[in-house]
């Protein structure tokens, strides 16, 4: 195992889209055990994509399961071809990612979703899931078709008066992603 | 060593202000740094770090006239690379009165809070203003702590939300 190199932007990769894995083999399996090697190597990341590291398939890992305040989670999870079938509530939270180093922005991403996606072994997987791990995954399946989370950044007033409006409809005091 | 300023406009509000400055800072070779440009009020601020030699006030006194902006700049030492991310978000309304933003930021302050980022507007009716402040910032103390430093503002009638900034990286 070893930490792969990360590109970090302007790389114009970053952008490039990703191909679905067709083939799970060992060197599949291999290969994920570096990405995961490489997402905790540096700044504590809740995910990575494959396209981070430069490969450009649809492959990626997600484990939230280590937050400060505990948030709802499934653990440590490899997605591979992920495909979200359900998207419900929007929710704006801070983001940053290994590939924009030293920049945090906010993003507006679905409260709820339902996911399939295929294990390293090649076995169909669904989830459902929201808040903080709901985030994580949208924020890695938009590095599979070459998009940041810079690409969706909003504005901090954005936030104050929809976050407001959220709150007032819920009932909800306090409630943070 | 980078040479850099703190400039600062200001100006009524009109289309063209951020093009018409940058460009001409732009054919002076000076290097724009962070920066922050925003309507208040019906003004236009902006106050932004650049960098690169000569006379700021010179170079930028045509568009200053054009614009009718006025200018102030201060020297710095400009640290880029260095952001800290907040951790902790206070949200903030009422009707608007004297003495919010103190008292708020007061208890914060003393609970060992540092504010990275505050922005604050004056909605409502013009009979009937609002206070919106949204603040963002970082404190080693935790949220429940901040929570007890606002509750005596919150006893008062203040609508003050602390909540956890959890920052997702991925």
């Amino acid at each position: 195992m070893a930490a792969l190199e990360i590109l970090t932007i302007p790389d114009e990769r970053l952008k490039q889209e990703s191909l679905a894995v067709e083939r799970f083999d060992d060197e599949l399996r291999s290969f994920i055990a570096d990405l995961e090697e490489t997402r905790q190597h540096g700044p504590a990341a809740v995910g990575i994509a494959a396209p981070q590291v430069g490969r450009f398939q649809r492959i990626v890992i997600v484990d939230v399961s280590n937050t400060r305040k505990p948030v709802p989670n499934h653990g440590y999870m490899v997605l591979v071809n992920p495909e979200i079938t359900h998207w419900d509530g929007y929710e704006i939270g801070r983001e940053g990612c290994l590939s924009v180093p030293d920049y945090t922005g906010n993003v507006i991403r679905a409260t709820h979703i339902r996911l399939k996606a295929q294990n390293p072994d090649g076995e169909t997987l669904e989830y459902e899931m929201e808040g903080f791990e709901a985030r994580a995954v949208q924020h890695e399946i938009d590095h599979l078709d070459g998009m940041l989370f810079i690409d969706r950044v909003v504005s901090r007033r954005t936030d104050l008066f929809q976050r407001k409006v959220y709150q007032k409809g819920k009932g909800k005091k306090g409630k943070s992603n | 060593m980078t040479n850099w300023n703190m400039l600062t406009l200001v100006g009524e509000d009109r289309p063209g202000i951020v093009a018409g400055v940058t460009d001409a800072l732009y054919r002076r070779q000076w290097n724009l740094g962070e920066a922050s440009m925003i309507r208040l009020g019906g003004n236009f601020t902006i106050m932004m770090m650049v960098s690169g030699d000569g006379d700021l006030y010179a170079e930028l006194k045509q568009v200053a006239v054009d614009m009718k902006l006025r200018i102030h700049v201060d020297p710095i030492v400009g640290m880029l690379h260095q952001h800290v991310a907040p951790n902790i978000q206070v949200r903030v309304a009422g009707a608007d009165r004297a003495g919010i933003v103190a008292q708020v930021t007061g208890a914060l302050a003393e609970a060992g809070f540092n504010i990275l980022e505050l922005e604050s507007d004056v909605a409502g009716l013009r009979d009937k203003p609002v206070y919106i402040m949204n603040i963002q910032g970082y404190s080693e103390a935790p949220v429940e702590s901040l929570r007890d430093a606002v509750a005596p503002l919150v006893a008062q009638g203040m609508d003050v939300d602390v909540s956890p900034i959890e920052t997702m990286v991925g």
